[in-house]
């Protein structure tokens, strides 16, 4: 080959790397954008400086939802439904933000030896742990799952690739894959969303989802579905957790919670009272 | 030199043919689930990853398996090697593409795959995972054309290509050992929570990759007049001996800790692959079978490809080394994919029986990579035995 | 040059098949889209020909901005009018016909964007 010839595919080439390489290196360097945590937990976390800025969580007082029969199952309608999340009526194609599971599904690593009877037919309501230390937040490998400043772990369902390597990290079992069109009717012409919130988009296939912690409620000053659905029984308390003065502060100051797998360290923003 | 590719036997043509064929049938099976959706495969809420990423994770490790060929020809001037080099450095190639294809195939928006490169995200691993996949193909492709062409050429290799020979070395270990902290770091699975497994990862991809390469190696020796030499072969058996029986200590020692431990998160999914697993009333034990057939196989095709080298049968490398091969496709991609999804976190066993589409499209993946490494390979060889005559 | 009585007919085949867009649909240039403007509201969220050429960076900005840094929800157009920063509920409230607006343009240009596939459309235009 001419060696002016070889020259000038050199350069191409150089060029051509350059030019796919260059808007990435610019995004990652200007947004500063590059690590996906919000700078939340440090390590070496005993002791630390006290927390600044918000950190929503939720408690779960499972006697009361035991108390009234159904509560659960409402609030679990609601959640799905103002999301638009779809019923595909398989357990393989299955999407579920928020469900009911019993004791021994819901914290496997305790013990489930001599326990009282009635716990094994308690609903205890299962959701995103939305964690402080969240491990599918930091594999996901292009942030489209990332930690907001006040604590929430959001999805951002342009930007999923659909690896799902964050259901794979995820050490929960909270994450749902559109392995379907959720916009799709079923065998007998049955839409998988029996009725669409036009608020509030649907999903589309190909990408994961899960619990928002009702983000875009919170944001015009609401309160989650779920909390609002049990709010009379006082099944559901959410609020700041770095807030001592706020009411789940007070609870957790005064009542025993338990959290699951917290040996793993992801510090869940999520408290049970059994 | 790519124009050698292009002249070949009636045998060539059929086989290239019959890829073809098979690269088409998988086509169509993509097409069906680029307009469905994932679902159309056999994986569910609670076995996320299937097929697609098991086979996946095993190509890495045939890719890295080049390494155990560019080391010491390279680094330890064993001359020996001298013919089989570049089929190693071809086999990378062709593997790495079937992993790329494997990675996109199994994507949810395959559309978007490019955002691992516009949104760089360092702590996540699927990213280092893009960068070294992508490194790895590039300097196969230029140490092993290069070296190729300076062949042809009658010259030596020019010294440039050197610096780049020495770091797929290293990189070669990080390809591999990058695909095992995709599982090794997520704190949920227990079966893959285990320092051990990138030591294993390696182990069973320097046997499984240089047995798949003496295989075809024994096949080129058939079709064609190319003969890597009695030495090269000799010193792979060695390589690959060895190398089975370091995967098969790792795996001693993970039995040994799970059930001497008696811990249930570390013995559960031992159970379920080997022994199955009773839950609630039901038993799963649906890869009992295989999990126990890849023990037997691997240990057997150790013992049998010493035994082949001494009696210096061909037959018998062959069959050993199919079978060494086998163990650890099996090992590494049905059992440990499969395995870290059961139990669920949840503890909940879902088990996984791949569909019909997610069949085809694998086979047209691995049809695709046979497809570039009969190109490679007819480079290659025409390539040395032209230079040779 | 080898070959030259096969090469340069193929040369013009090849170039013919090309560019056969362009003369395909050559004269049909006068056809160009008119959406349907809001018959309620004069404003848009900003100037009608920014909105034109960069409506996919505002609401992609909208989108990041709103979804990753908690941006504020709601903004004023230059007249002050209140308008939702959302795609579903806010520009669909006065552009609530896509087909008679968003489609025009997009069908012209060959534009597929897939919003639609998450972002519901209002019902009364479906």
């Amino acid at each position: 080959m001419d060696s002016k010839r070889r020259d000038f595919l050199k350069i191409a080439g150089l060029t051509a790397i350059a030019g796919i390489a260059a808007p990435s290196a610019f995004n990652t360097l200007l947004k500063g954008e590059a690590l996906a945590s919000a700078g939340h937990a440090a390590a070496g976390d005993h002791g630390a400086a006290a927390p600044t800025g918000k950190r929503y969580g939720m408690v779960i007082d499972v006697k009361k939802f035991t108390e009234n029969p159904g509560l659960a199952e409402q609030c679990i309608t609601a959640c799905h439904t103002i999301h638009n999340v779809p019923d595909f009526g398989n357990k393989k194609d299955e999407i579920k933000w928020l469900w009911v599971e019993s004791y021994d599904h819901v914290f496997p690593e305790h013990s489930q030896d001599k326990r009282p009877d009635g716990l094994k037919s308690m609903p205890i309501l299962t959701l995103c742990n939305h964690c402080d230390k969240p491990p599918c937040v930091r594999a996901c490998p292009t942030k489209a799952t990332f930690k907001k400043k006040n604590g929430i772990v959001a999805m951002d369902y342009h930007r999923c690739i659909g690896c799902r390597f964050c259901m794979a990290a995820c050490p929960y079992g909270a994450r749902s894959f559109n392995w379907r069109d959720p916009r799709g009717k079923d065998a007998n012409g049955r839409p998988f969303i029996k009725a669409e919130n036009p608020k509030f988009p649907t999903r589309m296939r190909g990408v994961v989802e899960k619990c928002n912690f009702c983000t875009e409620r919170l944001a015009i000053g609401q309160i989650p579905a779920c909390v609002e659905v049990a709010s009379q029984a006082k099944g559901l308390i959410f609020g700041d957790l770095n807030d001592p003065n706020s009411e789940i502060s007070q609870v957790l100051k005064t009542s025993f919670t338990i959290q699951r797998n917290p040996a793993i360290g992801t510090h869940p923003s999520l408290f049970y009272i059994i | 030199m790519i124009e050698k590719a292009l002249k070949g036997s009636k045998g060539y043509w059929v086989w290239m043919l019959f890829l073809l064929s098979l690269m088409g049938v998988g086509a169509l099976s993509y097409v069906q689930q680029f307009n469905y959706g994932l679902g159309i495969t056999g994986m569910s809420r609670d076995v996320t990853w299937g097929v697609y990423i098991s086979q996946f994770t095993f190509l890495v490790g045939v890719a890295a398996g080049g390494l155990m060929l560019v080391l010491p020809y390279y680094l330890h001037n064993y001359k020996a090697f001298g013919r089989i080099v570049i089929l190693g450095e071809f086999m990378a190639i062709a593997a790495i593409v079937m992993c790329l294809m494997f990675i996109i195939a199994d994507l949810g928006q395959p559309m978007r795959a490019l955002n691992v490169m516009l949104f760089p995200t360092p702590n996540s691993m699927l990213f280092w995972d893009m960068i070294v996949l992508n490194g790895y193909l590039i300097l196969n492709i230029l140490c092993g054309w290069v070296v190729l062409h300076s062949e042809y050429k009658g010259i030596k290799y020019p010294k440039w290509i050197k610096p780049f020979i020495y770091l797929s070395i290293p990189w070669a270990i990080s390809i591999h050992t990058v695909t095992a902290f995709l599982y090794c770091g997520l704190p949920g699975r227990h079966f893959w929570l285990t320092a051990i497994l990138a030591p294993r990862f390696l182990a069973s991809a320097f046997a499984a990759g240089p047995a798949l390469l003496l295989v075809i190696a024994m096949v080129l020796k058939r079709v064609t007049k190319f003969d890597v030499g009695r030495e090269a072969q000799d010193k792979l058996v060695t390589i690959i001996g060895y190398a089975a029986m370091l995967n098969f200590f790792f795996l001693g020692c993970e039995f040994f800790v799970a059930y001497y431990s008696q811990i249930p998160g570390h013995m559960h999914t031992l159970d379920y692959l080997f022994w199955g697993l009773g839950h609630g009333d039901q038993v799963f034990n649906n890869l009992v079978p295989f999990m126990r057939a890849s023990v037997i196989m691997g240990l057997t095709g150790i013992g049998l490809i010493f035994y082949s080298r001494a009696k210096q049968c061909d037959g018998l490398l062959v069959l050993s080394c199919l079978f060494i091969f086998i163990s650890f496709w099996i090992d590494k991609g049905l059992g440990l994919v499969l395995g870290g999804f059961v139990p669920s976190p949840l503890d909940y066993v879902t088990e996984y029986v791949p569909s019909f589409q997610e069949l085809g499209v694998t086979v047209a993946v691995w049809a695709t990579g046979a497809f570039i490494l009969s190109i490679l390979y007819k480079v290659a060889i025409s390539v040395k035995l032209e230079k040779e005559a | 040059m080898y070959g030259k009585g096969r090469i340069i007919p193929a040369l013009i085949l090849f170039l013919g098949l090309m560019t056969s867009p362009m003369w395909y649909s050559s004269g049909d240039a006068s056809k160009l889209p008119k959406p349907e403007k809001p018959k309620d509201y004069t404003e848009c969220v900003a100037p009608a020909q920014y909105m034109r050429t960069s409506h996919m960076v505002l609401l992609n900005q909208w989108r990041d901005n709103i979804l990753r840094e908690d941006g504020a929800r709601t903004g004023k157009t230059a007249n002050g009018t209140e308008y939702v920063r959302s795609l579903q509920n806010g520009c669909m409230k006065c552009h609530s016909d896509k087909k008679k607006f968003c489609d025009t343009c997009h069908s012209y240009a060959s534009v597929k964007p897939y919003c639609w596939d998450c972002h519901l459309q209002p019902k009364e235009a479906m």
